[in-house]
């Protein structure tokens, strides 16, 4: 059962699996175990950062292919929820088109990039997918009218969805209301959309594509059609990418182009990859995580840490916790020295 | 004699500047091994490449089982029914090789008769059926790499130096699955330097110089006569 559902690819590392499961464990229950606004918020970004992320591995660690669009696809899916529950109004159905219309929109434009670029090279992929998707942001900062431009959107969840919804009164000290629900919509969104990738590149289809990634050449000459795999794997991701979008955009109830589509969410979701391991999509769990939690209580810590070493010379500066951003730094490049194969590969290789 | 499989016909096929392929004609018959020896560096490799469209000719004909690929994607020519074994293997080294073997048999499911003779052949792909196959010996490799080309049936296998590199035991279990593939009656264009396993194998032998094929004859011809070797090779292959 379990291994049909992780589609025979287990995590294949005792300590992997641990990490796993707790990583399982603590999002399935977040509402519970952290109450409080902030730490539910942080589990929630971190259920959509794993779909994003793993929807970039299959193009990336699966396919070989780098693109720097994946941000413009995952606001395509934000934007799409957003506007279909702006002029449709605040129900679920206009949560299902919105979120459809996206991932067609996102996978229609793939395979338009895709026909254009990788019959030719992988690297004009790379090239064009930056042009577009520079050139959407823009566009949409500008169709003010239509998308809100640089204020973006806010606009109104199904009531349901919303702190406003109360069902009964407490459970374990935690309110029944809304929010809960959107936060399970969220978490179970992201579990269905994640075990359905890990069937994607476990089917014969992401074989290929590991073949291809390895030696296209040879793919070809055993008779496969290498741009079709390769224009499918594109397509599938910003497909998942979007559906990944409509989730952030029900969570947070706003859509802006710094939340969604800027260059700096791209670099991030980069880094996620490669710190959690390439082709693994175990590691987007990993990489998602770590970042996020970093991202969002790397301050505290080092505030924390500047109050206990008061008095010492130098390390209060250095620990401030402004300086957030260059211990970040630093344990980037620690984590690609000491992991160059990802979290996810050197767990593996250590079995 | 029926008609070729394999027609090339005034071959000229450039590698960037360089013109690699200076008119080749070849005909491959049907259900024979058809040698193709050289020195280094006169086209070879670049002959197979051509048919499989990994380099494309510039000028001239290719025609396999009546069908002119000159022009035809990789993949359209490989379904026409050609196997690609290329020199440098090209497994999949992050698959197991049972994912390598299942990837190969592009037409369906690998049928179970012919995994048998497979392993039969080459025992140590059943060894190591679920291991990756980047942790294979080279030998090995290269066995999965024929093994790849063989699990389906091919009208024709273009084979680049299966021998390259490999232990003289490796080297008969080679020469050993490849007689039993022609015995199966399939038509082979195999490149080789190791010119025992080429008179073993071999019926028709054709040579090439300087991007184009100077001889061409029986094996057995060109095995008995020393000469003959010195002058189109350059060197005594009785000395192998």
């Amino acid at each position: 059962m379990i291994k049909s559902l992780f589609s025979d690819d287990l995590p294949r590392s005792v300590v992997l699996s641990v990490i796993l499961g707790v990583i399982l464990v603590c999002l399935a229950l977040a509402p519970f175990l952290f109450p409080g606004v902030r730490t539910v918020d942080t589990a929630a970004r971190i259920c959509i950062f794993i779909v994003l992320v793993a929807s970039y591995d299959l193009l990336l660690g699966y396919g070989g292919i780098v693109s720097f669009a994946h941000t413009m696809f995952f606001g395509v899916g934000a934007y799409g929820v957003a506007l279909a529950l702006t002029h449709m109004g605040r129900g679920f159905d206009a949560i299902v088109v919105g979120a459809l219309s996206g991932a067609v929109v996102s996978a229609v434009l793939a395979l338009v990039i895709g026909l254009f670029s990788l019959r030719v090279r992988a690297i004009f992929f790379a090239m064009i997918t930056l042009a577009v998707a520079s050139a959407v942001a823009v566009l949409v900062s500008q169709m003010s009218g239509l998308t809100g431009g640089e204020d973006g959107l806010t606009f109104k969840t199904p009531r349901a969805l919303t702190p406003a919804f109360k069902f009964g009164g407490e459970l374990f000290g935690v309110k029944l209301n809304g929010k809960l629900l959107a936060y399970y919509f969220v978490f179970f969104g992201a579990l269905v959309l994640f075990l359905l990738m890990l069937r994607v590149v476990n089917s014969p289809f992401g074989r290929v594509l590991q073949a291809i990634r390895e030696n296209d050449f040879r793919a070809e000459a055993i008779g496969y059609r290498v741009v079709y795999y390769r224009v499918a794997a594109t397509c599938l991701s910003a497909a998942a990418a979007a559906l990944a979008g409509s989730l952030y955009a029900v969570w947070l109830r706003y859509v802006g182009p710094d939340t969604t589509l800027s260059m700096e969410i791209m670099i991030d979701i980069l880094l996620m990859v490669v710190i959690g391991g390439m082709g693994t999509m175990y590691g987007a769990v990993i990489g998602a995580t770590l970042f996020v939690v970093a991202q969002n209580y790397l301050q505290n810590l080092m505030g924390a840490a500047a109050g206990l070493v008061e008095g010492v010379p130098l390390l209060p500066d250095l620990l401030n916790a402004d300086r957030w951003l260059l211990w970040l730094g630093v344990l980037f490049i620690l984590s690609v020295y000491f992991f160059p194969t990802g979290v996810v590969g050197r767990l593996r290789a250590g079995r | 004699m029926s008609d070729p499989i394999l027609t090339l016909d005034g071959v000229f096929t450039n590698i960037a500047q360089y013109h690699i392929l200076q008119g080749v004609d070849l005909q491959v018959p049907r259900r024979q091994v058809t040698m193709l020896l050289g020195r280094n560096g006169v086209g070879k490799t670049t002959t197979l490449r051509s048919v499989i469209g990994h380099w494309r000719a510039r000028q001239g004909t290719i025609r396999f089982d009546g069908q002119d690929i000159t022009r035809m994607p990789t993949p359209a020519i490989a379904r026409a029914g050609i196997g690609f074994v290329p020199e440098d293997m090209g497994i999949f080294a992050d698959l197991t090789v049972e994912e390598n073997m299942v990837l190969a048999a592009a037409s369906g499911p690998i049928d179970p008769g012919r995994l048998e003779w497979i392993f039969g052949a080459f025992p140590p792909l059943k060894t190591f059926w679920t291991s990756e196959a980047g942790n294979l010996s080279g030998g090995q490799k290269q066995m999965l790499s024929i093994a790849r080309a063989m699990i389906e049936e091919r009208k024709l296998y273009l084979i680049d130096e299966p021998t390259k590199g490999l232990a003289p035991a490796i080297i008969s279990t080679m020469a050993r699955a490849l007689r039993e593939l022609k015995a199966q009656g399939a038509s082979i264009l195999l490149v080789e330097q190791n010119f025992a396993v080429a008179k073993a194998l071999g019926d028709t032998a054709n040579v090439m110089d300087d991007g184009r094929v100077i001889w061409s004859g029986p094996m057995a011809q060109l095995a008995r006569d020393a000469g003959l070797q010195e002058q189109l090779m350059g060197l005594s292959l009785e000395a192998h």
